[in-house]
């Protein structure tokens, strides 16, 4: 299958090794990914600031740049979550009908990966192998907004060598929430000491998710406290095999001088 | 008096009720999260709540088809609310009661003021209502020498302790038993010395403290959970059977009613009934649910007054997004399940209606710009949408008030900048690259500027990757 690569700006920018995985993973389960350039972001942190009128532009090149592609995958529920359910908003309320409904085509063809993997490729055992003692923290738009399940965990119960942990009240926001967590930062603190508190408490050497935001507020505070657990992307997990166990290529979240 | 109302309906007037804090929510928040007692008594209250409601919300097979329910015929109503009042005002008439239009909080405590004068009373007792606590009813009746006394035992904890509600259900949840001890103590006329904290012997003292009051008092005011069109019913349900007392006992009742409680038909309680208790204390069904129509004669109140409030409710229905938060039947499920709310508790959010449907009503009620930090109050995590027994879509409304709210230059410009940069290909790998440069942010962020340096605080930052995902990929 032809499967194009949204890869969002977050994981083009900053979690590269995130979007890497994800090629590496469908490549080696024999699809071929195309990778739009002209791509930039989804625009959901100025719809979710406030800022809709700015975002509509961003709107308009991710639906441009989409469209031709029959299937596309995203690394991160939340960035699926706004081209699903705030694309075809944000156009609506600049009075552009049709830049809504090919935002909805788009939307319908778009992705997160577990649902990639589990719904439309059909596979649950993706040959990876991970030999740690891992935990999942479920993002709240992957939970609430696509509504993915247990899909992850079905793709990681799958994974050879993989200890997988339940994480104590999973469902619990871990407090990124975009700019909530500088505008609002105690507040987004607070949440995150409990979901280190549960974190650690699964007693994982590895807690992971589907989207590389909340790891980054997560992994950012268990860096903080020299933790000694790390944050991994589920497709780095499920890139990983024996031959090539590269997650977590550059902890570079982990403690540094 | 009557008015002609020309142009667009006004929100709620400043200086009178409780709809605006003193500060911002993030200051008020970080004072609130200081306060180890206070997120002890609201993880234990929110997170027993929750377990009581989940459980009995479990037992129902079609607790989805009465959430869609509930939502098509909060809908149905608000597209003829006032074709609806009408018929309630009409209904209630006939029923011998009388039915006052207040516009906003001046009008109905003004309404209710002389009300209670006309009555020949000094004291009321009142049921609990989010709409007198909304308006400042007991702050406007102590002006004019009345004395208002909250027979709900939480209200009463409140009063007593001249303090603020700060959870729609549970208005004393921030407190806990040895706390209340205290109250009573020090604040509650004839109590005993000797009181413990036992919550029977706590429950008691209010009762003895109560009963007198009941027995001796002409005038009750009481809010409603639901208004009738078709039979010009009202109801109230509740848990203690204190608002019972209040409605049944006293010569004359005082209902407080915002225009959006109104339903339909007396069917549609079928649907409410069941989904409130639930919803709101986890039980199958709430202990006491008082419902009058009019007057009965040689049967409880002989004389009822209906106040119809608006208080920037028209402003809210005219809003196609935001109109949905006038679906609320506030049970106060958002509240319990919101991580922001368990953490922050109520009183960080300035207005008698904390917790998510607060972070979306109140500023609509006032105007965005008088809450202007509130619909930034949520992480959009959704657990209120799940939560909610008429689905009210609280992360979406959120969003749109956000549109609407008064942004920061600064952010309002850098906003742009990234928007343009973003919709430039060559200009956004410019800037990627430029993020390497972060590290003038110091070691894991801990230069940067605010309000960024939000982030610091307590996160690491990442270090930045050697390559971006679209320089490997271009060398791949």
């Amino acid at each position: 299958m032809r499967i194009a690569l949204f890869v969002t700006c977050l994981a083009d920018t900053l979690f590269p090794e995130a979007a890497r995985a994800t090629v590496r993973l469908l490549e080696r389960l024999g699809h071929e990914v195309v990778f739009p350039e002209d791509q930039t972001c989804c625009g959901q942190m100025h719809v979710n600031t406030g800022y809709p009128d700015e975002a509509l532009r961003l709107v308009r090149r991710h639906v441009r740049v989409f469209a031709p592609y029959d299937v596309v995958v995203a690394p991160s529920g939340s960035c699926v979550g706004s081209v699903r359910h705030q694309h075809a908003t944000v156009a609506r309320r600049a009075g552009d009908e049709r830049l809504a409904s090919r935002a909805e085509e788009v939307a319908a063809r778009t992705h997160e990966l577990s649902e990639l993997l589990v719904d439309v490729l059909g596979v649950t055992d993706v040959g990876a192998y991970f030999p740690h003692r891992v935990t999942y923290h479920p993002t709240c738009h992957s939970l609430r907004m696509l509504r993915v399940g247990d899909k992850p965990l079905r793709l990681l119960r799958e994974v050879r060598g993989l200890e997988l942990v339940e994480l104590p009240q999973a469902e619990q926001c871990c407090g990124f929430g975009g700019t909530f967590a500088v505008k609002n930062a105690d507040t987004s603190t607070a949440m995150l000491a409990d979901k280190m508190r549960n974190v650690l408490a699964a007693r994982a050497d590895v807690c992971t998710a589907g989207d590389a935001s909340c790891l980054m507020h997560i992994g950012g505070g268990l860096s903080r406290l020299r933790a000694g657990v790390r944050t991994v992307h589920l497709a780095e997990i499920l890139a990983s095999t024996e031959r090539s166990a590269t997650a977590g290529e550059r902890d570079r979240l982990e403690v540094r001088p | 008096m009557s008015r002609t109302f020309l142009g667009m309906p006004t929100p709620a007037p400043r200086g009178v009720g409780h709809l605006r804090g003193d500060e911002p929510f993030p200051a008020a928040a970080r004072r609130a999260l200081g306060d180890a007692q206070l997120r002890r008594n609201l993880r234990h209250a929110t997170t027993t709540i929750r377990g009581k409601s989940g459980a009995v919300i479990g037992e129902v097979p079609d607790w989805q088809e009465l959430r869609a329910a509930g939502r098509a015929i909060k809908t149905d109503t608000m597209a003829r609310l006032p074709e609806l009042l009408e018929q309630l005002e009409a209904a209630v008439t006939a029923a011998g009661g009388t039915v006052h239009w207040a516009a906003d909080a001046v009008e109905a405590n003004r309404i209710v003021t002389d009300l209670v004068r006309a009555a020949g009373a000094d004291r009321v007792m009142k049921v609990k209502s989010m709409a007198t606590q909304e308006i400042g009813l007991n702050e406007a009746l102590e002006a004019a020498g009345i004395e208002p006394v909250e027979t709900d035992l939480a209200e009463l904890i409140v009063q007593l302790g001249r303090d603020k509600p700060s959870h729609i259900l549970v208005p004393a949840i921030h407190r806990n038993r040895a706390e209340i001890r205290e109250i009573f103590l020090r604040e509650m006329p004839g109590v005993d010395p000797g009181l413990t904290d036992e919550p029977a012997a706590l429950a008691a003292a209010a009762r003895r403290h109560l009963r007198r009051t009941f027995l001796s008092t002409k005038v009750a005011i009481s809010g409603a959970n639901f208004a009738v069109a078709e039979t010009g019913t009202l109801a109230v349900v509740e848990s203690e059977g204190n608002g019972r007392m209040c409605l049944t006992l006293p010569d004359t009742l005082i209902t407080v009613m915002g225009i959006e409680k109104v339903i339909p038909t007396w069917r549609d309680l079928e649907v409410f009934l069941q989904l409130l208790p639930r919803a709101s204390t986890g039980e199958r069904m709430n202990p006491y649910t008082s419902m009058w129509t009019g007057v009965t004669p040689g049967d409880g109140p002989q004389t009822f007054h209906l106040v119809l409030l608006d208080n920037g409710r028209s402003a809210v229905l005219a809003d196609e997004v935001g109109r949905q938060a006038l679906h609320c039947i506030r049970c106060s499920a958002c509240l319990n399940v919101c991580p922001v709310y368990e953490r922050t508790g109520g009183h960080a959010y300035g207005s008698v209606y904390p917790g998510p449907i607060g972070a979306v009503l109140s500023p609509q009620l006032t105007g965005v710009a008088d809450n202007a930090s509130l619909p930034y109050a949520s992480s959009l995590c959704g657990a209120c949408y799940d939560a909610c027994p008429v689905m009210i879509d609280i992360p979406s409304i959120l969003v749109h008030l956000r549109a609407e709210a008064p942004h920061p230059r600064a952010e309002a410009a850098a906003m742009a900048v990234a928007a343009y940069t973003m919709d430039h290909p060559a200009l956004y790998a410019a800037a990627q690259r430029a993020a390497k440069l972060s590290r003038l942010a110091g070691p894991r962020g801990r230069g940067l500027p605010p309000p960024l340096s939000g982030w610091a605080a307590s996160r690491d930052l990442p270090q930045p990757p050697s390559e971006t995902f679209r320089q490997w990929w271009a060398e791949r």
